[in-house]
């Protein structure tokens, strides 16, 4: 057993636990969007970050995909933390305003308006890219992927048309947390014949 | 150039790395260099042999910047805009010059002849602003010296 | 070990030191002037005077001299004779007079920038004078793509020593006791990383070289690969011996393709001699290398992405702990250093770690090569010890700035640096001063910028670097990269607020701490060290809606000085917008309403008599 503070409470961590695996096992909440059970951790998202204190130093690290460590002074809500959550939280609010969820964590941390442009207030995907990883990890169809890279990346399959590698199974559009994929879904796996009969084509 | 690719044999290509993940990159640079794009069908053969998922290696396809999934132009001018270089003006020589040949941004113009691209440092900062013509290095171009030798190439 | 030892001696014993050789730099910078044609031009030369000649002379071409603004290079040896900017025309007289009389062409010759006196050699020249060259000590010496030349030079004497005399954990120890710390940016100590990878014992590891220079305005490591690609080849077998790794990989910029193909050369040619591959000098050492080519992103500068990209994957990187020397290539324990970090191995296990540690500061040993380049007027590739001034390198070695006794900021660290003002002239450079006067070292690039150069748009344009070389996969870097370039962007048309500056502090900071992997963490640097220099600048722009230094489009216009237009037309021809009107021979004039500030004018006029306010 591994021993650490987490927001200056004692707690213990089996050696291979994340400091996410810890806090939750503690009842401590840390907010995430990139993070799922079923698939590896992407350390992505970085709304799990916390802070690292040892004497002066400090940093933060995303704490889905950092090792609980013996002696670690672990902190999860201070200014600094709270200040990296905000700011992203803000930028999602323009980049993906039409997510639900978005906007309640927003809330939660008292970001209700953004001072950025919104591009596509149609838009939900955050690009978490849980949906990509479920589709090779729990499937193994590989059927999307990132598409591109920077702020132009998007989620779909090759040359954003439907391709023989999905199996149509909606992994994808469960795994997603904003539900996001479920618009992008037909794209993935072509309009089903059965649908495209009963629209009389 | 892309005139003879057409009798380049893609198997050959294909065979000259072992069938590994690993080797997919490799295969696209030779492919890229070979027929100045990477088409459906070759990104396809490449999967086959290498065992990657064409989502994996169309990923890759659109995340580096060498590679193009359509043709490219007859002649290519790639203008670096390496910090001596935009000190020196560059972008505004890149600006100009893909007025000039009706571009809003770098790539290829419709008719094929032309395709512009702006290019991160080449490493030849004592020549600022530089520009690459066909391969050729433009040492210290202007918007006017640059145009000139680009309308020329088309004239050609 | 004997025989190569032998081997060397026979190489060296065969060339006369006093025969006369014309050294001719092949490097980029002067090929892209003309050196191909000019050594062309020596050898038809040199065959027409032949029977005038009692001793042919030898014509060697080499790597990068560094001198790049002044090439092409000609030096004739052993006087070391220093010609610049040498024409293919010109060549006739070098052989009339210098080679077949022994005069010097005085034209040809370097005239002291301040002086304006003639310099005969290479040792009188300031740019060279006040270099320690340690990495670049053969380049420009050798023909990199003669094994037999490297050889004269001393190459493979470092790593036969290590192989046959010094068992892995010496070499590990020599390397942390000379104190060399990694030249791709961080300055992680080379000795200490080696070390955790050693640990693992006997398994499977790599060690690679990070070839992908891909800061803009920095060209060390190609010169390096391209002048005396042997000594990052021997630094990797050094490497590997000492980590317990039988392959490295070689991740090189496909924007250098001569740099490639000396490296390939290099590598063909030691293995035929037995220096690389199985059994290297008997040694019982296997080591291999292999090139891969980077296919175009920033990125995979950054260690973790560059071996996702070996793989063959998309280089995004992926966050550490587990670091590289734990689990990196295909899983497994590696090490990944620069070439520069490679070249000085080869050094430090030549010379003895004593002597590295005699270099430098206290905790930055050795030196280190810079790439001097923008408004400087020697511009080029200098090394120097670790701790000199900056303003030694840019007012001494770089020579000045061109019409200015100052400069107005020099950039380091390439987009994860920032920017030095002339306060800082006597700041030290060395890794620790970099970074606490808000830069980095990097990997070397040192750009130097005049009055003429606006602060705000040298962010912009950094930002704008990053946010297209941003692989997207982390939030703060992809989405707070985007929004810190918009915010300048405002700036630079006058608009905004003093409140701005103070979220874009918020910001900066967020996406430092938040970000996955060093571009991101790096990031804001050129915001926020030109922000701790040159305020002013930016409240110029937002609050007198001005560009100080007339750069920035929307702030500044375009206007024709009557006194000194001639009324050639020439800028009426040129501008895009038909905005200029004037009769012939009489001045000029712009019409603003139409002008959309492309510059075309500025370039084409011949007596400077467009102006910018």
């Amino acid at each position: 057993m591994l021993n650490l503070t987490i927001d200056g409470k004692k707690v213990q961590a089996e050696a291979g636990w994340t400091l996410l695996d810890t806090a939750r096992q503690h009842h401590i909440e840390i907010p995430t969007l990139c993070y799922h059970e079923a698939v590896e951790p992407f350390g992505a998202c970085r709304l799990c970050v916390v802070e690292l204190r040892q004497g002066d130093n400090s940093r933060l690290v995303a704490s889905c995909v950092y090792p609980a460590e013996e002696g670690l002074e672990v902190h999860t809500m201070s200014e600094k933390v709270k200040n990296v959550r905000r700011w992203i939280l803000e930028m999602l609010l323009s980049e993906c305003p039409a997510s639900e969820a978005v906007r309640e964590m927003a809330a939660e941390y008292g970001v209700d308006s953004t001072r950025f442009e919104v591009r596509n207030p149609e838009e939900e995907c955050i690009l978490c890219g849980l949906c990509v990883r479920a589709c090779a990890q729990v499937v193994g169809a590989n059927a999307i992927s990132t598409v591109g890279r920077g702020a132009q990346k998007e989620i779909g399959s090759p040359y954003l048309i439907p391709g023989e590698a999905c199996v149509a199974c909606g992994t994808c559009v469960t795994v997603c947390p904003t539900g996001a994929m479920r618009a992008r879904f037909d794209r993935v796996r072509g309009v089903p014949e059965v649908v495209m009969a009963k629209a009389g084509k | 150039m892309a005139q003879t690719a057409i009798d380049i044999d893609i198997d050959e290509i294909i065979e000259r790395y072992p069938g590994k993940p690993e080797y997919l990159i490799f295969l696209m640079q030779d492919i890229q260099a070979a027929f100045n794009y990477i088409s459906p069908e070759a990104l396809t053969l490449v999967c086959d042999h290498t065992g990657v998922a064409e989502s994996q290696a169309y990923a890759v396809a659109t995340f580096y910047n060498s590679f193009s999934l359509e043709p490219k132009g007859e002649n290519l001018v790639q203008v670096c805009l390496g910090t001596a270089c935009h000190l020196k003006g560059s972008g505004l020589i890149a600006e100009n010059l893909m007025r000039s040949i009706g571009l809003d941004e770098p790539g290829t113009t419709e008719d094929l002849k032309y395709t512009v691209e702006t290019v991160n440092c080449l490493g030849a900062c004592a020549l600022a602003p530089v520009a690459v013509v066909n391969e050729a290095y433009q040492p210290k171009v202007s918007s006017p010296k640059l145009m000139k030798t680009v309308k020329k190439l088309g004239d050609a | 070990m004997e025989e190569l030892e032998q081997l060397r001696g026979e190489l060296q014993a065969a060339v006369d030191p006093d025969q006369t050789m014309i050294v001719v730099c092949h490097g980029t910078g002067c090929v892209a002037n003309g050196s191909q044609d000019v050594t062309q031009a020596l050898k038809n030369a040199l065959a027409e005077a032949g029977e005038d000649i009692k001793v042919m002379p030898g014509i060697k071409t080499t790597g990068c001299h560094g001198f790049c603004s002044r090439g092409p290079l000609v030096i004739i040896k052993p006087a070391n004779v220093f010609y610049q900017q040498v024409k293919p025309g010109d060549v006739e007289e070098i052989v009339a007079q210098t080679i077949l009389k022994g005069e010097t062409v005085d034209r040809l010759l370097y005239k002291h920038p301040q002086s304006g006196d003639a310099l005969e050699t290479t040792d009188e020249i300031p740019f060279y004078a006040g270099q320690e060259r340690v990495v670049l000590q053969n380049i420009g010496q050798i023909d990199p793509t003669d094994l037999e030349d490297a050889l004269r030079a001393g190459a493979y004497a470092g790593m036969a020593k290590a192989l046959t005399a010094m068992q892995p954990a010496e070499v590990i120890e020599s390397v942390t006791k000379a104190g060399l710390r990694g030249r791709g940016g961080a300055g992680f100590p080379t000795g200490v990383k080696w070390g955790l990878a050693a640990k693992h014992g006997d398994v499977e590891k790599f060690v690679l070289c990070n070839a992908d220079e891909g800061d803009p305005g920095a060209f060390m490591d190609r010169s390096v690969m391209e002048g005396d690609p042997h000594a990052v080849v021997e630094g990797m077998i050094i490497g590997g011996y000492a980590i317990g790794a039988n392959v490295g990989y070689v991740y090189v910029r496909a924007e250098y393709p001569l740099a490639i193909k000396h490296l390939e050369m290099a590598l063909d040619d030691a293995r035929a001699l037995g220096l690389l591959g199985e059994n290297i000098l008997g040694s019982g050492f296997n080591f291999d290398i292999r090139i891969n080519r980077g296919a175009g992103a920033f990125v995979c500068g950054e260690e973790t992405a560059l071996m996702r990209s070996v793989e063959g994957k998309v280089g995004e990187p992926v966050p550490r702990p587990p670091y590289p020397s734990d689990k990196g290539l295909f899983g497994k324990p590696s090490v990944l250093n620069n070439v520069e970090t490679w070249a000085n191995v080869s050094r430090i296990l030549d010379r003895g770690w004593e002597w590295f540690a005699g270099l430098g500061t206290e905790k930055s040993k050795g030196t280190k090569v810079f790439a001097l380049v923008g408004k400087v007027n020697n511009v080029g590739l200098v090394e120097v010890p670790m701790g000199i001034k900056l303003k030694e390198i840019v007012m001494e070695i770089g020579g000045g700035v061109p019409g200015s006794d100052h400069f107005k900021a020099v950039q380091t660290g390439g987009p994860s640096g920032g920017c030095l003002p002339w306060e800082d002239a006597e700041l030290p450079v060395d890794f620790d001063s970099l970074i606490a006067a808000g830069s980095m070292m990097g990997s070397g690039g040192m750009i130097v910028m005049d009055d003429r150069d606006c602060m705000v748009d040298v962010a912009k344009y950094f930002l704008g670097f990053l946010e297209e070389e941003s692989c997207g996969k982390c939030f703060p870097c992809r989405l707070g990269v985007p929004r810190l370039r918009e915010t300048l962007n405002r700036f630079s048309k006058g608009q905004g607020t003093v409140e701005d500056i103070d979220d874009l502090y918020s910001l900066a900071e967020a996406i430092k701490m938040g970000s996955l992997c060093a571009l991101g963490g790096t990031a804001p640097n050129a915001v926020l060290s030109t922000l701790r220099y040159f305020r002013g600048e930016y409240e110029a722009h937002i609050l007198e809606h001005r560009c100080p230094a007339g750069v920035c489009k929307d702030l500044i216009t375009y206007k024709i000085d009557p006194d000194t237009c001639t009324g050639c037309r020439a800028c009426a021809r040129a501008c895009p917008q038909e905005a200029i009107s004037g009769e012939k021979k009489k001045p000029h004039t712009i019409d603003e309403s139409l002008c959309i500030r492309c510059g075309m004018c500025m370039e084409s006029c011949k007596f400077g008599a467009i102006q910018v306010f």
